[in-house]
C-alpha cells in the first residue's frame, strides 16, 4: 500500500507507523471495515484520491476494492451526514479541510516566480529553491491526502455512521458520484442557514440545561473550544517563525560557501566546512519544524475542528430540547383550548422522542470525544518530544563533530 | 503539473535512516576551557598560543630596567613565558638592528639545558641587549617572574580566569599539536621563579617566532560598567576602561579611566591623522547612532537600549583589543593617553555637525575627486590583486551579514510567538478536565517557556558573535582599503613633486638662458629643495608600500584567526543550546506517557 512518491526528495524518508491515525489514536482497525487512501493525483485543479477498502461485511461485492474520488465528493458525503435528521445525535465527523486548491495555488506561484528568476541566481541557488519549493508543495499534497484519509477512517471507525448506506456508496461504486458542486444559489442558502443557526445557537445557549452532565459540557467545550482555537492560531505562528530561521541557515550556508571558493586558503577551507554544517543542521531545524507542526498544529487543528463539531451537537440537542418543550406548551394550550389535541399529542411525543434519542447518542459521543481527545493527544505529545530529542541529539552529534574538526584544524 | 504521490505517511519529514551514535568522546581538558573563557578573542590568542608577550623596551633608548618584585610563579608559567620574549624580539619594529646578533649565539644554546640560563643572558645584555633593558642578571630573572605572573592573569578583571589558566598551561604544555621546539620548553616547566632559564629560551623562540609569527601582546584592556552620567539631552554614557600590562611605557600596571564614546572616536582621529601616513590599517570605531543613543538617553531601561549598550560596549571592547595589539599602534602617545590619563579634553571634533565635522566632510570629498583624477601607474600587481580581493571580499561579508541579521530577527520572532504560544498551552492545560492531560499540558507550556529562553540566547549568540564578527570586518575591510587609498596618496604626491621639480628645472634653464643670476641662486636653492622632496617621497612611497603590504598580511592573519575562534565559539553556543534542549523534552516525555 505504500508507494513511494516519484519526486520524493531526500528530506522524505519512509516513517514506520501510518500518518493520519497519527491524529486519532483509537480507531478499531477490526478486519471488518478498513479505508485507506492509497495513492492520490494531483492535476492541474484537481486531486484524484484513489479510496481503497478492506472488508469483511457482506453488503460489499468483494473483499477489497478501490474508487477514484474528488474532493467534491468527500464534502457531498460529508453533506450528506449532516443534512441527515437522523445523525443528528452524533458528533459530525469532521471534514477537515475547507478548500486544499489555495495551498497548492500559493506554492505554483512561488515555483513560477522562481521560474521567471531564474537569470539571477547562480545555479545552485536555483536547484537548490527548486527543490525546496518541490518538497514544500509535496508536504502539502501529503497532508491533503492525510486529511482525507482521517475523514474516510473515522467514518469507519463510528459503530453507526460506518453502516450509512451513501458511505458504501461512496466507497464501492466505482463510476463518477456525479456530485456538483454547490451552485451559488446552494452556497447563498447555506451561508443564511449558518447566519440563523448562530444566532439560534446564542439564543438556544442560553437555556439552561437540567442536565448536570450536558451543562457542564456545555461550558466545558466553550471555554476549550476558545482556548484550542487561540493555542492552534499561535502555534502555527511559532512554526511559521521556525521555518524561516531555517531557511536563513540556508541562505547563510549558501553564502559561506561563496566565500569559501573564493580562495584555497585555511579560511576559505573552513568557511566551506562550516557552510557545509549550516546545510545540514538546517536540513534538522526543518525537520523540527515539520514535525512540530504535524504533532503539534495539526493536533490542535482537529481539535479545534471537533470541538466545534462537538458544540454544534450540543446545539443540536438543545435545540432538540426547545422544540420539544415548545411542544409541551403546544400540548399544553390544546388540551386547554381542547382543540387538535391528538395532533399536539403526536408532535409532542415526537419531540419527545427526537429530544431522548438526541441526548442518549450525544452524551456516548461526548464521553467518546473526550477519550478520543486524551488518547490522541497523549499519542502526539510523546511522539512529538521523541522527535524533538531525536532530531535535538542529531543536531548536536552534527555540531560536535562539527567543532572537532574544525578546532582539530587550527 | 502532474505529481505522483505515494501513499506515504505523514511523518517522513521525521525519521533520519542513520541512527547517531551517542557515545562521542568527550573533548580535551584544553577544549573545554577555551569553552569556558570569557568571549574576547585575547584570550583565544593567549590560550592557543599560551601566552602574552613582554616587550623589553619598546622603544630605543627608552629603556630602564623595571623594577618588578620577586613574586613565586605558580607551576608550569615559566616554559609560557619565556616563548613570550623571542615572540616580543620579532615584533619590535626596525630599530633593534644591534639586538639581533647576540641572538644567534644564544639559539645555539637554547637546544642545550634550559638550566644554563643565567649565564648565557649575561651574555646576550652585551652590545644592543643593553636596550633590552637587563642589565644585571637578577632582573631578567625577575622580570620573567613578573611576566609570568602577568600572563598567569590574562583575560581584564576576572580573577578566577588565573587557575583556568594555569591548568591550562598545564594542558597546553602537553597539547600534541605543538611542535617540537615548545615541547623543549614545557618540558624544562617545574622549576619555579628566578630561574634566568627563562632567558635562555627566547632565543630559541625568537626563531620559532620568524617561522611561526605567533601574535602576543601583553596590554590587557576591558570595557565595562557602562553608567549614564547626567540627565536628558546631555547625556551619556560613560564606560570603564581597565588596562592591564606590564609594558615599561605605562606608568602603572594596572589603571583604569572612565571614557565616553566620542572620547573613542577622538582617539580615532587622532590616530587615522596620524599613522595612516604611514599606510597603517587603522581599526575603526563602532559606529555613531542617533537613534540608539537618543533612546539611552530617555531611559536606560528597555530592553532595545540595554541591548544597545552592551553592542555598543563589546565594539569599543574589541576596538581597543586591537589597537593594543597592533605593534605601531601601542606605541602611539595618543593611545596611552587615552588609556591612562584621568581626564581627557572632550573630543569635539568628531560631532557630526561641528565646523570641524563640516571641514572631515569636504577634505573627504576633494580626496575622492583627486583620487580619480590621476589613475595610479601600478608597477606591482600585487597591490591591484589584493585591493580587488578586498573589495570582493567586504561585498560578500556585506551580503552573508544581511542574512545573519535576517536570521536574528527571525530567532527574535521566534522567541515572542513561542512565549505567546506557552501561555495558550498553559490556558488550554487549565481547560482541560482530564487531570493528566492537563497535568501534561502545563509541562509543555513550561518547555516551551523554557524553549523561548534557549532561542533568545541562540539570538544573542547569533548577533553578538556572529552578525558583530562579521560588522567588525566589513569595517575593517573598509580601513584596509583606506590604506590602500593613502599608497596612491603617496604616489601622487611623489608623482606631483617630480612634476614640480621638472618645472622648476626648466625655469632654472630659463633663467639660465636669460641671464638673470640674482634669480638664478633662488631658482637653485629650489631645485634643491625640490629634489630632496622628491627623493623624500619616493622613499615615503616605497615605505609605504613596504608597511601596506606588511599591514595587510597581519590583516589577514588576524582576520583568519578571529572567524576561526569567533566561529567555532558561535558553534559551541550551538552546542549547548541543543544539549540544554536535550534535557527539557527528556524531561517531558515521562509526562506525556504518563497521560492516561
Amino acid at each position: 500500500m505504500q508507494q513511494e512518491g516519484l519526486d520524493d526528495g531526500p528530506d522524505f524518508l519512509s516513517e514506520e507507523d501510518r500518518g493520519p491515525r497519527a491524529v486519532n489514536v483509537d480507531l478499531e482497525m477490526d478486519a471488518t471495515l478498513q479505508v485507506d487512501i492509497s495513492d492520490a493525483l494531483s492535476e492541474r485543479d484537481k486531486v484524484k484520491f484513489t479510496v481503497h477498502t478492506k472488508s469483511t461485511l457482506p453488503n460489499f461485492k468483494q473483499n477489497e476494492f478501490s474508487v477514484v474520488r474528488q474532493h467534491e465528493e468527500f464534502i457531498w458525503l460529508h453533506d450528506s451526514f449532516v443534512e441527515n435528521e437522523d445523525y443528528a445525535g452524533y458528533i459530525c465527523l469532521v471534514l477537515c479541510l475547507a478548500d486544499p486548491r489555495p495551498d497548492f495555488d500559493a506554492s505554483r506561484e512561488k515555483l513560477q516566480k522562481l521560474g521567471e528568476g531564474e537569470g539571477s541566481m547562480t545555479k545552485e541557488e536555483f536547484t537548490k529553491m527548486k527543490q525546496e519549493l518541490e518538497a514544500e508543495y509535496l508536504a502539502i499534497f501529503k497532508k491533503t491526502v492525510a486529511m482525507h484519509e482521517v475523514f474516510l477512517c473515522r467514518v469507519a471507525a463510528h459503530p453507526i455512521l460506518r453502516k450509512d448506506l451513501n458511505f458504501h456508496v461512496f466507497l464501492e461504486y466505482n463510476q463518477d458520484l456525479s456530485v456538483r458542486g454547490k451552485n451559488k444559489k446552494e452556497k447563498l442558502e447555506d451561508f443564511f442557514k449558518n447566519v440563523v443557526k448562530s444566532a439560534d445557537g446564542v439564543l438556544v445557549a442560553g437555556v439552561k440545561d437540567v442536565d448536570d452532565f450536558f451543562e457542564h459540557e456545555k461550558t466545558f467545550l466553550l471555554e476549550y473550544h476558545n482556548r484550542v482555537k487561540d493555542a492552534s492560531a499561535k502555534c502555527d505562528r511559532m512554526i511559521r517563525s521556525h521555518k524561516n530561521a531555517a531557511d536563513d541557515m540556508n541562505r547563510i550556508a549558501s553564502s559561506l560557501y561563496t566565500l569559501g571558493t573564493q580562495d584555497s586558503t585555511d579560511l576559505c577551507k573552513f568557511f566551506l566546512k562550516v557552510s557545509e554544517l549550516f546545510e545540514k543542521t538546517r536540513k534538522i531545524e526543518a525537520r523540527v519544524a515539520a514535525d512540530e507542526d504535524l504533532k503539534l498544529a495539526d493536533l490542535l487543528k482537529y481539535y479545534l475542528r471537533e470541538s466545534q463539531a462537538a458544540k454544534d451537537l450540543l446545539y443540536r440537542r438543545s435545540r432538540g430540547l426547545v422544540d420539544y418543550e415548545n411542544a409541551n406548551k403546544a400540548l399544553d394550550k390544546a388540551r386547554a383550548k381542547n382543540r387538535d389535541v391528538l395532533q399536539a399529542e403526536t408532535n409532542q411525543q415526537l419531540c419527545c422522542h427526537k429530544f431522548e434519542k438526541i441526548s442518549e447518542s450525544a452524551k456516548q459521543e461526548l464521553i467518546d470525544f473526550k477519550t478520543r481527545r486524551v488518547a490522541a493527544f497523549r499519542k502526539n505529545l510523546v511522539e512529538l518530544a521523541e522527535l524533538e530529542l531525536k532530531h535535538a541529539k542529531g543536531n548536536l552529534q552534527l555540531l560536535q563533530s562539527c567543532v572537532g574538526v574544525l578546532k582539530g584544524n587550527t | 503539473m502532474v505529481l505522483d504521490c505515494g501513499r506515504k505517511p505523514e511523518n517522513q519529514h521525521a525519521s533520519c535512516r542513520k541512527t547517531p551514535s551517542w557515545d562521542s568522546k568527550p573533548r580535551t581538558t584544553f577544549y573545554q576551557l577555551l569553552h569556558h573563557t570569557t568571549s574576547r578573542s585575547q584570550w583565544h590568542h593567549l590560550l592557543l598560543h599560551g601566552v602574552s608577550v613582554i616587550h623589553i623596551g619598546d622603544q630605543q633608548g627608552s629603556l630602564q630596567p623595571p623594577t618588578f618584585p620577586i613574586p613565586s610563579l605558580p607551576p608550569g608559567t615559566l616554559s609560557l613565558t619565556t616563548r613570550t620574549m623571542a615572540s616580543s624580539a620579532d615584533r619590535n619594529p626596525p630599530p633593534f638592528p644591534a639586538s639581533e646578533e647576540p641572538q644567534p649565539e644564544l639559539s645555539d644554546m637554547a637546544e642545550g639545558d634550559s638550566d644554563e640560563g643565567e649565564d648565557i643572558f649575561v651574555s646576550n645584555s652585551h652590545p644592543a641587549s643593553v636596550s633590552r633593558g637587563v642589565s644585571q642578571p637578577e632582573e631578567p630573572a625577575d622580570l620573567f617572574s613578573e611576566e609570568a605572573t602577568t600572563t598567569a592573569k590574562p583575560n581584564g578583571v576576572h580573577s578566577d580566569d588565573d587557575d583556568l589558566f594555569a591548568e591550562a598551561q598545564a594542558d597546553l604544555s602537553s597539547d600534541p599539536s605543538s611542535d617540537s621546539t615548545r615541547k623543549d620548553l614545557s618540558s624544562s616547566s617545574g622549576p619555579p621563579s628566578a630561574r634566568s632559564p627563562a632567558a635562555l629560551q627566547p632565543t630559541s623562540l625568537e626563531q620559532l617566532e620568524e617561522d611561526e609569527a605567533k601574535d602576543i601582546f601583553d596590554v590587557d584592556v576591558a570595557v565595562t560598567n557602562p553608567e549614564k552620567v547626567g540627565d536628558g539631552m546631555n547625556a551619556y554614557v560613560a564606560y570603564k576602561v581597565s588596562t592591564r600590562t606590564s609594558l615599561p611605557m605605562f606608568k602603572s600596571k594596572a589603571f583604569t579611566a572612565r571614557r565616553r564614546f566620542s572620547d573613542f572616536l577622538g582617539l580615532y582621529e587622532k590616530l587615522s591623522a596620524k599613522q595612516s601616513l604611514h599606510g597603517c590599517i587603522i581599526p575603526p570605531p563602532p559606529e555613531k547612532s542617533v537613534v540608539g543613543m537618543t533612546k539611552v538617553k530617555v531611559g536606560m531601561d528597555d530592553p532595545s537600549s540595554v541591548e544597545f549598550v552592551e553592542k555598543r560596549r563589546a565594539a569599543l571592547e574589541r576596538y581597543l583589543q586591537r589597537i593594543v595589539s597592533h605593534p605601531l599602534l601601542l606605541q602611539d602617545p595618543d593611545v596611552r593617553e587615552f588609556l591612562e590619563r584621568d581626564d581627557l579634553p572632550r573630543a569635539v571634533n568628531t560631532q557630526a555637525l561641528s565646523g570641524a565635522g563640516f571641514l572631515k566632510m569636504i577634505t573627504k570629498a576633494s580626496d575622492a575627486v583627486s583620487k580619480m583624477t590621476i589613475k595610479m601607474n601600478e608597477s606591482d600587481t600585487w597591490f591591484e590583486d589584493k585591493f580587488q580581493e578586498v573589495d570582493m571580499e567586504e561585498q560578500q561579508l556585506r551580503k552573508l551579514h544581511a542574512v545573519v541579521d535576517s536570521l536574528v530577527n527571525h530567532r527574535k520572532e521566534l522567541c515572542m510567538n513561542t512565549a505567546v504560544f506557552a501561555k495558550s498551552m498553559a490556558m488550554l492545560g487549565n481547560s482541560e478536565d482530564n487531570t493528566a492531560l492537563s497535568r501534561a499540558l502545563s509541562q509543555l507550556a513550561e518547555v516551551e517557556d523554557k524553549m523561548e529562553q534557549l532561542h533568545q540566547e541562540q539570538a544573542g549568540s547569533d548577533f553578538f558573535i556572529f552578525a558583530e564578527l562579521l560588522a567588525d570586518y566589513i569595517r575593517l575591510l573598509g580601513a584596509v582599503r583606506g590604506c590602500f587609498d593613502q599608497r596612491v596618496r603617496a604616489w601622487q604626491r611623489w608623482q606631483e613633486a617630480q612634476s614640480t621639480l621638472q618645472k622648476k628645472r626648466e625655469a632654472e634653464a630659463k633663467l639660465l638662458w636669460a641671464n638673470k643670476p640674482d634669480k638664478l641662486q633662488q631658482a637653485k636653492e629650489e631645485i634643491a629643495e625640490w629634489e630632496a622632496k622628491v627623493t623624500q617621497y619616493e622613499r615615503d612611497f616605497d615605505r609605504i608600500g613596504m608597511t601596506v603590504r606588511k599591514e595587510v598580511l597581519r590583516f589577514e592573519k588576524e582576520k583568519a584567526k578571529d572567524f576561526k575562534s569567533q566561529i567555532i565559539k558561535y558553534l559551541e553556543a550551538m552546542l549547548q543550546s541543543q544539549q540544554r534542549l536535550i534535557k527539557f523534552w527528556e524531561a517531558f516525555l515521562p509526562e506525556a506517557k504518563a497521560i492516561a
